[in-house]
């Protein structure tokens, strides 16, 4: 398969008020077209940082991100990014927030085009609610159908279930992999949760604590439906949380 | 387990007894507020009475007076040109502020060009503004319209620069990434971002131009509420007029926010009131 993404010797800091903070240093990895890639590390190692770097929210002291052979210069919707806090704007409703970013197509089309997607996710019926209306859930719905009716290459998710309870997320999980299946994106997942990595990616890539690397990789060779409770993805988890340096007891 | 759960349900049915009608419920509440109003006009009543005053009205004196303009016709004239002024000078000031407002929150170097001026000129009374408004428009209709324009202009400005500011950057985050045009950034991001801070602006601002336009008027003119309360003072102090007066300043000036409250349950803005 192609490459879709390419990052080269990526290095960031930022300027705090005890001199300059390395939060990422040289990080190189490429990720494959179509490929799901989560990234687990410790919170606060610069996760984020490295998202918005692939996304183009941030400018690389130095080294590059190469999108399909050309440098990312800025962002745009072939890769759409999805936040922790979700940004489903609260003025607009469920409909026109999926309209927002509905540029190459005839106006009329719109609504139609937009409602398909609110189908997608199961939102049917809410199209005229506004965010302020729905439920966490509910809201993650839109935020994704909102992401996938631009049609974006690649999905930027930076821990975009960890506010859900245990449940929703398990649920938005299985809703995620049910429309990848439809639509192949590149997705590049952040989670500190093994087990969710580990659900959804091909292959995951534990970074270390700030300056943040590339520490290790675990390619996840289980087809999907997985079944986390198998003794091979038990056995996967165990040592991912060994590589980010939780011990056994801790673990269990 | 099943005595614990029936000692909850038995809670939850004792709170839930007091079953009472909406209106009896609106009348309960607003009960300590007009008993307030009644011992304040009760305190009055008597003090008039206890002092002998000749001047001081009581007030049943009031309502006569009140009466008698309603009954003359130009109690009527004097709302509608108070009102009118504050509509001219207030209109005009939304015009002005909610463009500025827009352009000083989103473009850095109009902000710190003209915010310190702006910060300079706005803590200045509108009263001071007085000799300087009858030097410029002389005493007339135009006058008292200015000084409502720069007393309600500024906090305007202010609250809408604000707006701007506090947008979350996460929304400007989004709108970057999905590539809209300009034009789409602000009809669909910024200005429905703002609308909730600029109506609180405009709320403020209105209640500003309501207190200006009486002291505005109280100069020298022939017709709205301030004149009408010099007026009464200066022909035979009549008190009961004054007193009169004030009163339907007050009772205009909260219906004049009971408006703009209602602007905050439109459906443009309510997303923000409703967490």
């Amino acid at each position: 398969m192609r490459t879709k993404i390419e990052l080269r010797n990526l290095t960031k800091s930022f300027q705090s008020d005890k001199g300059p903070l390395e939060v990422v240093e040289n990080v190189s990895f490429s990720v494959r077209e179509g490929e799901f890639v989560a990234l687990v590390g410790p919170s606060g190692c610069g996760k984020t940082t490295l998202l918005n770097l692939m996304a183009g929210f941030v400018r690389p002291d130095s080294g590059t991100v190469i999108i399909d052979g050309t440098p990312q210069a800025k962002p745009n919707s072939r890769g759409i990014l999805i936040s922790q806090q979700g940004s489903v704007f609260p003025w607009l409703t469920v409909r026109e927030n999926l309209m927002f970013g509905l540029n190459g197509h005839p106006p009329a089309d719109h609504a139609d085009i937009a409602d398909r997607y609110v189908d997608i996710v199961g939102l049917k019926g809410f199209e005229d609610s506004f965010p302020h209306e729905l439920s966490g859930g509910m809201l993650k719905r839109a935020e994704l159908a909102r992401a996938l009716v631009v049609k974006p290459e690649i999905l930027y998710m930076d821990e975009p279930f960890s506010a859900l309870d245990a449940l929703m997320s398990l649920r938005m999980r299985n809703e995620l992999l049910r429309i990848l299946a439809k639509e192949r994106h590149t997705v590049i997942l952040i989670t500190h949760d093994v087990e969710e990595a580990i659900h959804l990616a091909d292959r995951i890539l534990v970074l270390s604590s700030r300056p943040t690397r590339v520490q290790a990789t675990f390619e996840v060779p289980f087809s999907h439906p997985r079944k986390l409770t198998s003794a091979a993805s038990q056995e996967l988890r165990m040592s991912i949380l060994r590589e980010l340096g939780v011990d056994h007891d801790e673990a269990e | 387990m099943p005595t614990s759960s029936r000692r909850i349900s038995g809670t939850v049915f004792i709170f839930d007894v007091p079953q009472t009608s909406k209106p009896m419920q609106h009348l309960k509440v607003s009960l300590p507020a007009l008993a307030v109003i009644a011992l304040l006009i009760a305190a009055w009543w008597m003090s008039v009475i206890a002092t002998h005053s000749l001047i001081f009205p009581t007030p049943w004196a009031v309502v006569t007076g009140t009466w008698e303009l309603i009954h003359n016709g130009t109690l009527w004239q004097h709302i509608a040109a108070s009102l009118t002024r504050v509509g001219i000078g207030f209109g005009l000031a939304v015009c002005v502020a909610v463009p500025l407002g827009l352009w000083m929150g989103w473009v850095r170097g109009a902000y710190q060009t003209l915010n310190p001026i702006f910060q300079i000129l706005r803590p200045i009374s509108p009263i001071a503004w007085i000799p300087i408004a009858i030097l410029w428009f002389g005493i007339g209709d135009f006058s008292p319209v200015y000084l409502i324009f720069i007393s309600s202009v500024f906090p305007m400005v202010v609250q809408t620069t604000v707006g701007v500011h506090t947008i979350e950057k996460r929304y400007l985050r989004a709108a970057e990434n999905f590539g809209v045009s300009r034009r789409t950034l602000f009809t669909r991001v910024v200005i429905p971002a703002v609308l909730p801070q600029i109506v609180v602006g405009m709320r403020i601002g209105l209640g500003v131009a309501w207190l200006v336009v009486v002291a505005a008027e109280m100069i020298a003119l022939h017709s709205g509420l301030g004149y009408m309360i010099m007026d009464s003072r200066n022909a035979g102090n009549r008190y009961d007029l004054v007193v009169a007066g004030m009163i339907i300043i007050g009772l205009i000036g909260l219906s004049l926010d009971g408006l703009m409250r209602l602007l905050e349950g439109n459906r443009w803005v309510r997303w923000r009131y409703a967490h």
